[in-house]
């Protein structure tokens, strides 16, 4: 720039100094121009300048930023993730809902042929498929945290279609305990078999295989205490011990102190590969029942009847399951198979008609030994085929034996009446049967809509078709589900 | 009985399979040399099961199989206990990688899943049971990634050491900053992750900041090797450093890219390298890909292209390859964690082999 301002200036003077003096006033016109020429000039390039400037200190605030980002970059990567909430809501604990309901279509009606499974004692109310057309199921309620460091809490209350409220889990659970123990207590789904501790929405089908219908009433819980041992071994071997009031099916509530049901366990399982895990397991479940609620009974010579058992009661159930994936990877496609064998004995006396009047049943309140020993099991696969759908199949058998009872045989005197097994209906030898299809869609992990169809034969003599419509809802916090 | 028994044992995986085990079956070497012996056996304090009750008959039966069972459990128990070094259940490979380059031989770690598997849905398997049970030190992510199979395993394995607060307890995520912090949280936006998106080990930076995190736990689990463990990360963090320089000169070109990525497991990638998401295959995190979606998402890169799709091994490639044929856009399959590809075999391949095909895809 010093260069052009010299050119100008040097090429002025030139001028200046060649000419005339005569030529006075074109000579400071000529002079004028050449300043305001030079001034323009000078101007312009201080404007150029000043631009140069400018575009120079924008340069340097943009460099400043980019450092700045990479800074805040590595910072971001740098810095501590925020803290949880603070304050009272922190620490409340995780809250579930689980709602469900169905549209049911059967073929026979429940209300004409009430749901017995045929040679089996009745096990209470939770058998069967319920009513026909639309129906709630149990909406269920989970609130599950850790107390503290040493103990786990859980509560799970179903709301029932009929406006009750039925506490069905809880308890809590010790943490710290050592050397692979750990202690259950409160109300509790029992650990035997592989279904029992599963909560309804977490099951393949709608219901209940019908051995754990004939055998616990759907799902065995006492209030109690459940003492567990994992080995210290990379192949898993679980033991399990449990004692309670045993006040549930096969089971009878019963005033008494220490424990009138108890149930023990032992599970191995591992992997096969990365593709596959099993389980295998076998279970106890023992009570000694005084006076179980009677149940009702055809006598082919007196009508209706209600007999009473009282005596030793043994359940042994042998159970496993299997689960493969692709590279064990479940979102794609994976297929579940899983069976279990029950077997029964209960022995023990019956008390034949216990509120017959003598007058007119003279076996009225008759005590006479009982024995029974009966079995059932079931087989069931269910394969996803797609991320979002499923397709199952079970099939469901039982075998109820022939029951021995002392009082079959015997004849009264007076009227001449002998008593043979038509005198105990439900009991007469029966093998319900089931098959049951199933098929559902899974949008997300939290909807399950689900379409069943079953050609039940549990009942004597009647098969009866079922189409089950189900869709099973999961809000806020999902407890994770075991194996 | 007892031969039964040993057969059953013999067909159980007692030592891991390569892919699941990673590290972990080297282990089971050090088990036969170990100085201190046999454990005693824990099995005989057991409780009897089914308890008899008052003035009422025993069922031998049962009985006498919960005999064999203690009396199998005592053979197991002296058969395989494990002294020699920490015992550290790691969730996912990157973190078993990186515990293995922190503890080398002073740790025996059993990593539960594998980098084909989607590491949102596990299952809680007994053989994960076992696992846990013997833990000293549970490496999960957190931030909820490990939400629908964890606690199970805290819950049932009766360790107390790895519960929820104790030392032998480390979640990854707790010393990150997580990106995509939800303002708000429902669950019609998908399966989002209200402490925010929990994928952070694609930023190889948070695996150093991680790594300096897992030495001071190990080290404060077993003070007796805190040395090893200091000395070792601190190698492994000169490595890092070099290496993070290298692939940040090395993905240069890949700066703005224009990507689309299968689920939100690739934003810290995207953020480190300054790649630019400009949509996903999963209509929400977590949903499945649908044909409705894809053919949206068909119609907005025909207008914005992306250079690349990117999804992981454990991706159902359908998806992406259908997008693939109809836009023109070539498919990059990333291994996403160690073990994803055959080139990603520690954390170091992990990042090479990233770039690597990354490079390789926009390049086509």
């Amino acid at each position: 720039m010093v260069t052009k301002r010299t050119i100008v200036a040097s090429a002025a003077a030139a001028l200046f100094w060649v000419s005339p003096s005569g030529w006075a006033d074109d000579i400071q016109d000529i002079r004028n121009e050449i300043k305001s020429i030079k001034d323009g000039y000078e101007s312009r390039i201080q404007a150029l300048e000043e631009c140069l400037k400018d575009t120079e200190a924008k340069a340097q605030k943009a460099e400043a930023s980019a450092a700045k980002a990479e800074n805040k970059a590595q910072e971001i990567a740098a810095a501590p993730a925020p803290r949880a909430p603070t304050g009272q809501n922190a620490f409340n604990p995780g809250i579930g809902l689980i709602l469900s309901g169905f549209y049911k279509n059967l073929s026979k009606d429940p209300d004409v042929f009430p749901y017995r499974i045929g040679g089996f004692v009745p096990s209470g109310d939770g058998v069967g498929p319920g009513g026909r057309g639309f129906s709630l199921s149990e909406s269920e309620l989970n609130v599950y945290a850790n107390i503290d460091p040493y103990f786990y809490g859980h509560l799970t209350v179903a709301i029932t279609a009929e406006n009750q409220v039925e506490v069905e889990e809880a308890f809590f659970k010790a943490l710290a305990l050592p050397a692979g123990f750990s202690i259950k207590g409160g109300r509790f789904f029992s650990g035997i078999g592989y279904l029992n501790e599963v909560h309804a929405h977490a099951w393949d089908f709608s219901d209940q295989p019908l051995a754990y219908q004939a055998f616990l009433g759907g799902q065995y819980g006492q209030n109690g205490v459940q003492a567990k041992w994992l080995a210290p071994t990379p192949l898993f071997l679980e033991f399990g011990a449990e004692i309670g009031n045993g006040q549930n099916f096969p089971g009878q509530a019963r005033s008494k102190n220490g424990g009138n049901g108890g149930a023990g366990f032992f599970h191995v399982g591992g992997d096969l590969g990365v593709s596959t895990s099993w389980r295998v397991g076998l279970s106890h479940l023992y009570h000694r029942v005084k006076d179980r609620d009677a149940f009702e009974d055809e006598s082919g010579a007196f009508g209706g009847v209600s007999n009473q058992f009282s005596g030793k009661s043994n359940l042994s159930i042998a159970d496993f399951v299997l689960k493969w994936a692709p590279n064990g990877n479940s979102h794609q496609t994976n297929f579940k198979i899983q069976g279990e064998y029950f077997h029964r004995k209960e022995k023990g006396d019956l008390v034949f008609d216990v509120n017959g009047d003598p007058n007119v049943n003279p076996f009225a309140a008759t005590t006479s030994a009982f024995s029974s020993a009966q079995s059932g099991w079931y087989l069931q696969g269910v394969y996803q085929f797609l991320p979002q759908w499923r397709v199952g199949l079970r099939y469901d058998e039982l075998d109820s034996g022939s029951p021995s009872i002392g009082l079959i045989g015997q004849t009264d005197v007076g009227t001449g009446i002998t008593i043979t097994e038509d005198d105990f209906g439900t009991l007469k030898k029966y093998k319900p049967k089931r098959s049951t299809l199933m098929f559902d869609w899974n949008p997300s992990e939290f909807t399950r809509i689900r379409l069943q169809y079953a050609k039940d034969k549990a009942r004597r003599d009647i098969t009866d078709n079922q189409f089950f419509l189900q869709y099973i809802y999961s809000l806020g916090a999902h407890g994770a589900h075991k194996f | 009985m007892l031969k039964l028994f040993s057969d059953l044992l013999a067909a159980g995986p007692i030592t891991p399979s390569p892919s699941r085990g990673g590290k972990g079956g080297e282990g089971s070497s050090s088990r036969a040399t170990h100085p201190h012996g046999p454990r005693p056996v824990a099995g005989l304090g057991l409780p009897r099961p089914n308890l008899p009750l008052e003035g009422e008959g025993t069922n031998l039966k049962f009985l006498r199989s919960v005999k064999a069972a203690l009396l199998l459990t005592a053979i197991v128990v002296f058969s395989s206990s494990s002294f020699a070094a920490l015992n550290i259940l790691a969730t996912t490979p990157e973190w078993g990688a990186l515990t293995t380059e922190i503890g080398g031989d002073k740790v025996n770690v059993y990593i539960a899943t594998t980098a084909l598997q989607d590491v949102h849905r596990v299952e809680a398997r007994p053989s994960l049971l076992a696992r846990t049970r013997n833990a000293d030190l549970l490496v999960a992510t957190g931030a909820d990634l490990e939400v629908g199979w964890l606690p199970v395993l805290q819950r049932e394995s009766g360790n107390s050491k790895i519960q929820i607060g104790s030392l032998g307890f480390f979640e990854a995520a707790q010393e990150v900053r997580l990106l995509d912090v939800p303002a708000s949280v429902d669950r019609s936006m998908g399966d989002i992750h209200p402490f925010g998106n929990p994928h952070i080990l694609l930023d190889p930076r948070n695996i150093a900041r991680v790594g300096n995190a897992l030495t001071k736990r190990l080290s404060g689990i077993d003070n007796a090797n805190k040395e090893v463990y200091e000395a070792r990360n601190k190698a492994f963090q000169e490595r890092m450093s070099q290496a993070i320089l290298q692939w940040e000169a090395k993905a240069g070109p890949l700066k703005g890219t224009p990507v689309v990525v299968y689920h939100k497991d690739q934003q810290y990638l995207l953020n480190w390298l300054g790649l630019r998401e400009v949509g996903s295959l999963e209509p929400k995190p977590g949903v499945p890909p649908s044909t409705g979606h894809l053919t949206d998402l068909l119609q907005r890169l025909q207008k914005e292209p992306a250079k690349v799709i990117l999804i992981n091994a454990y991706n159902d490639p359908k998806p992406a390859t259908w997008l693939a044929e109809r836009t023109k856009i070539p498919v990059v399959t990333l291994p996403y964690t160690v073990g994803g590809t055959k080139e990603a075999k520690d954390l170091f391949g992990l990042f090479d082999d990233t770039i690597a095909r990354l490079l390789a895809g926009i390049k086509q």
